[in-house]
């Protein structure tokens, strides 16, 4: 049982991420102070090349790169492995991330020779059984959103933003409308739709939330005009609500001319449950790496498929696989409204088999059960703790993701990063902070279907512990926080003016002035 | 359900803490017409050896490319990725990490990527690199807006060896763009781009080994831009050859834009891969994608940290340097752990022997009746001319059990003049009887 600074239990048997000063969690020097341009783990023939081809072009100056015999990488790797949090340790409470569980079985099948040795560009007659498994995932996210069409190609959730946002803009143009340059954001936006649409050259124009942290459907009658192309909305929205009024909404973007882009990160909440498509999108991406369990990886690779509407569907980019008279054909090239192309060759295969083999293991009854799962965690969460954490927004029960706001903390001179620290100290990672930006030092806690009972209580005690000591005026457990994790906290003002992005030869540098 | 841990009972009790009279009761928000309204006629759960059994028979019709002689490149590379790196990047603290926002408990990733940044600074001769794009082609794109940023002005060239996906995905990120030019496809290595470099120009894409295999003159295009006040922007879609050729940076590059799949990556079928970036020190702040520092903690102990994130979406919205949101952070892991077992040594040795299994190639494809080698250069990969239509010749060594190489005309199939090229590609993997049993049924099928 770990004890808080005054040496009070924190009575939850919580388990630090990291018990700094044990022996088990390393310290490692970098791959350039342990290799050096000698050592190799790689035993190769070293042939001799008597008349080389290169045209003289060949390397003159050196690489410098350190390498590692097999025994010094595998120990250099698991040691910096050992300083992560990980899902497999423990809870990630990150709100909008849904950071669940990711099989096994899912990496074992992506490691098939049939999946994993085959290349994009070798004849699609040898390929046919990956074109199988691209049309049964298709098939599986079409029947989830009943929409009329999915373009699998794009790298990442904002990848698939940017393809869906071209598909609006490219059907735009073929109504003769290239002359709407507006897109509608509600402020609870994620980054990522603002910087899409801008990237695509629209006006960025936001639509205030409601008191209730919804969007309100005159709010977007009253935005919409004769220039707008669309909207984007994420739904289940950021602030954990459904969009009571989305088919409103949908009616009225329409009614005017736009499109409706849904933003389906949060899509987690609703599989299985409600189809997208039912209450008027027109596109959407979804995130496999969230959604469906391909794993985050530190930060990727994601897979972002696009689903479509009747209407954009003739603006899918390619490729795609479709029937044809000799089995399965990758349509790679098109005349016409097609987009073309977003990345070169076909996607995130290795995604795809890890995302259907999920969806083969839960079923479409699993997937619908995981949704209920993953709100009712959210739901037990905002009970269990709504009588220290104020509710910005209490009038419907949430979806997949509770949101707090920093309104206990007034008083105490404990930030809302101060606190989110100190549940690192307790063995969790923190929350999600300062998101969305339309609440005043927001917490946002998905907990995802992936967590027991148990420790979403183990979860609740300890945020109901933190906040207590934190009105009790306990600040320094706080600005102090995290003191049991590999490392404190670190100064990034410091990274951001002074950046040092690799690494140099102490030798090398400039001296430093006495 | 394997992955779900709540029990009936379990369930119920938390329902009677929320308050919720059943379950329907949490989805209270959604619109009635569209509660489970419907039947989705999917499949139900299923025990995990069903599951496997299903992916197994999806997998099996396929040809795996270590079944038979394989030649198959232009863009994608068949390497031997060491166990020890497919080990490592399964260890739950790696695959199952999140992004390392929160520092404190993400040293792992974070030294990881500094030591990946390092890494591909080195290898291109850049003063600093970023911590992976999505992958080369998306890259590209990239690159082609940073440059615009970094210049000012607006006209880009595309050299006709950039890739056809690599030019395409350009082209759709500058949809209708009148100041985007592309040269036509060269399969011969002819160079047209220095021509084409004016006032108005922001960067020209140069591919180096081109698409087709053939090196590039990067010095001179370096001058060439420099001279018109644009910037030259070098994509490599083979990074092995970077352990034989100059570094880009040390000819002129000004944004070097690299596929990293060859290292630490299997094939995939094109994905997931991992984009390389990296630049001069001065332009890393229109640089797109995240970016790892050096840093203290508290007490004093070096740290790391993801850095100079005002460039990015989460904080800058519609002002971000691009919408870029995820990474290739496990592709990343991949390379990062592979390039360590090479080293420089290894490396070295790598890119030698890629270079020298080409050349036994080259010279047995030149030994084929009506065959022609298009490459004077190559590192790897080269054309050929065959008296044939490149797609049914294809398909039918397929047939024999050889993969022989990417036909043209599936990248370019309105340009009739590359119906009859083969890009084909030798690596570490390739043997002297693949080399001999391809040709010898190329010349069975052209006899």
């Amino acid at each position: 049982m770990s004890m808080n600074t005054q040496g009070r239990p924190t009575g939850v048997g919580t388990v630090g991420t990291g018990a700094s000063g044990s022996a088990l969690i390393p310290d490692e020097p970098l791959l350039f102070e342990i290799g050096d341009t000698e050592h190799s783990g790689v035993d190769l023939p070293d042939v001799t090349l008597s008349n080389d081809r290169l045209g003289g072009f060949g390397r003159k100056t050196k690489l410098d790169l350190a390498g590692l015999t097999e025994p010094e990488a595998m120990r250099h790797y698991v040691r910096l492995s050992r300083m992560n949090h990980s899902i497999d340790s423990g809870m990630y409470p990150l709100g909008s991330c849904t950071m669940k569980h990711n099989p096994r079985l899912n990496e074992k099948m992506a490691r098939l020779p049939g999946f994993s040795d085959i290349h994009p560009l070798q004849p699609v007659s040898t390929v046919q059984g990956a074109l199988e498994m691209m049309n049964q995932l298709s098939h599986w996210l079409l029947t989830l959103t009943n929409t009329a069409a999915v373009a699998l190609s794009p790298k990442a959730g904002a990848h698939g933003e940017l393809l869906g946002m071209m598909a609006i803009k490219s059907a735009q143009e073929a109504r003769g409308q290239a002359h709407r340059n507006v897109v509608l954001v509600p402020d609870s936006a994620h980054g990522t739709n603002p910087a899409t649409a801008a990237f695509l050259g629209y006006l960025v124009k936001s639509v205030p939330a409601r008191e209730d942290g919804t969007v309100d459907v005159e709010a977007v009658k009253s935005a919409l005009s004769p220039d707008v192309a669309a909207i984007m909305l994420t739904n289940p929205n950021t602030c954990g609500l459904f969009e009571p009024q989305v088919i409103e909404i949908a009616k009225a973007v329409h009614d005017a001319g736009a499109f409706f882009y849904c933003d389906g990160a949060n899509f987690n909440a609703i599989m299985g449950v409600v189809r997208p498509g039912d209450l008027g999108i027109d596109a959407m991406h979804i995130n496999l790496h969230k959604t469906f369990s391909t794993p985050h990886g530190g930060g990727g690779p994601g897979a972002g498929p696009v689903v479509l509407s009747e209407a954009l569907a003739p603006f899918a980019p390619v490729p795609f696989v479709r029937k044809g008279a000799n089995g399965l054909e990758m349509v790679e090239h098109m005349e016409g409204d097609a987009l073309g192309r977003v990345t070169a060759f076909h996607g995130q295969m290795g995604m795809y088999v890890r995302a259907l083999t999920y969806m083969l293991s839960h079923g479409g009854d699993g997937l619908a059960q995981a949704a209920e799962d993953a709100v009712l965690n959210a739901n037990y969460i905002k009970a269990r703790l709504q009588h220290i954490f104020s509710v910005p927004f209490p009038d419907y029960p949430t979806m997949h993701e509770a949101l707090f706001d920093d309104s206990f903390l007034k008083e105490t001179g404990v930030s809302t990063l101060d606190f989110a620290k100190a549940l690192i100290d307790e063995g969790f990672h923190p929350m999600t902070m300062y998101f969305p930006l339309v609440v005043h030092g927001a917490m946002l806690i998905e907990p995802t279907e992936s967590e027991s009972k148990q420790t979403l209580d183990r979860f609740c005690d300890v945020m109901a512990e933190l906040a207590t000591d934190a009105i009790a005026g306990n600040k320094q457990r706080f600005t102090a926080a995290p003191t049991k994790a590999p490392r404190r906290r670190l100064d990034e003002t410091r990274a951001a003016r002074q950046p040092v992005l690799k690494w140099e030869k102490p030798a090398d540098l400039p001296q430093a002035a006495e | 359900m394997r992955y779900l841990p709540h029990s009936a009972h379990e369930r119920a009790d938390m329902l009677s803490v929320i308050g919720a009279a059943d379950i329907d009761a949490l989805f209270s928000a959604v619109p009635k017409s569209a509660l489970k309204s419907f039947d989705l006629g999917l499949p139900a759960h299923q025990p995990e050896f069903l599951v496997e059994a299903h992916m197994r028979a999806l997998a099996g019709k396929n040809h795996a490319a270590g079944d038979g002689p394989f030649f198959v490149g232009a863009g994608a590379y068949r390497h031997h990725v060491p166990a020890t790196v497919d080990h490592l990047i399964q260890r739950s603290e790696w695959l199952t990490a999140y992004t390392p926002y929160q520092p404190e408990i993400s040293q792992g990733t974070l030294q990881m990527l500094f030591e990946f940044q390092t890494q591909v600074a080195k290898i291109t001769g850049m003063d600093v690199a970023n911590a992976s794009l999505y992958d080369g082609s998306t890259g590209t794109a990239e690159a082609v807006l940073m440059a615009r940023r970094l210049t000012r002005k607006n006209k880009i060239v595309l050299s006709g060896g950039l890739h056809p996906h690599y030019r395409d995905v350009v082209k759709s990120y500058l949809k209708d763009d009148p100041d985007l030019v592309c040269l036509s496809p060269s399969p011969e290595g002819q160079g047209d781009i220095l021509q084409q470099i004016d006032g108005n120009t922001a960067a020209i894409v140069i591919q180096t080994p081109d698409f087709y295999g053939h090196l590039r003159d990067l010095k001179s295009a370096a001058e060439a831009a420099h001279a018109q006040g644009a910037l030259l922007i070098v994509v490599v879609t083979e990074v092995v050859s970077l352990g034989l050729l100059e570094a880009p940076g040390a000819l002129g590059a000004d944004i070097v834009v690299a596929e990293g799949q060859s290292i630490g990556n299997a094939l995939n079928f094109g994905g997931p891969y991992l984009g390389l970036m990296a630049t001069r020190k001065e332009f890393i702040r229109q640089m797109p994608g995240r970016l790892c520092g050096e840093t203290v903690d508290a007490d004093g102990n070096r740290g790391f940290v993801l850095t100079l994130s005002t460039r990015e979406q989460h904080i800058r919205r519609e002002k971000a340097t691009s919408n870029i949101c995820t990474n290739s952070g496990l592709c990343a892991l991949a390379f990062s752990i592979h390039m360590g077992l090479l080293g420089e040594a290894g490396f070295v040795r790598l890119a030698r022997l890629n270079h020298f299994n080409a050349i036994k190639l080259a010279d047995a494809l030149e030994g084929v009746p009506g065959v022609e080698v298009l490459n004077k250069t190559f590192f790897n990969e080269m054309t050929m001319r065959t008296p044939q239509p490149a797609a049914s010749l294809v398909e039918r060594l397929a047939r024999r059990g050889i993969l022989a190489g990417v036909p043209v005309s599936r990248l370019l199939p309105a340009d009739r003049s590359v119906d009859n090229l083969i890009i084909l590609a030798a690596t570490e993997l390739t043997t002297d009887a693949d080399i001999a049993a391809l040709a010898a049924a190329l010349t069975e099928e052209l006899a």
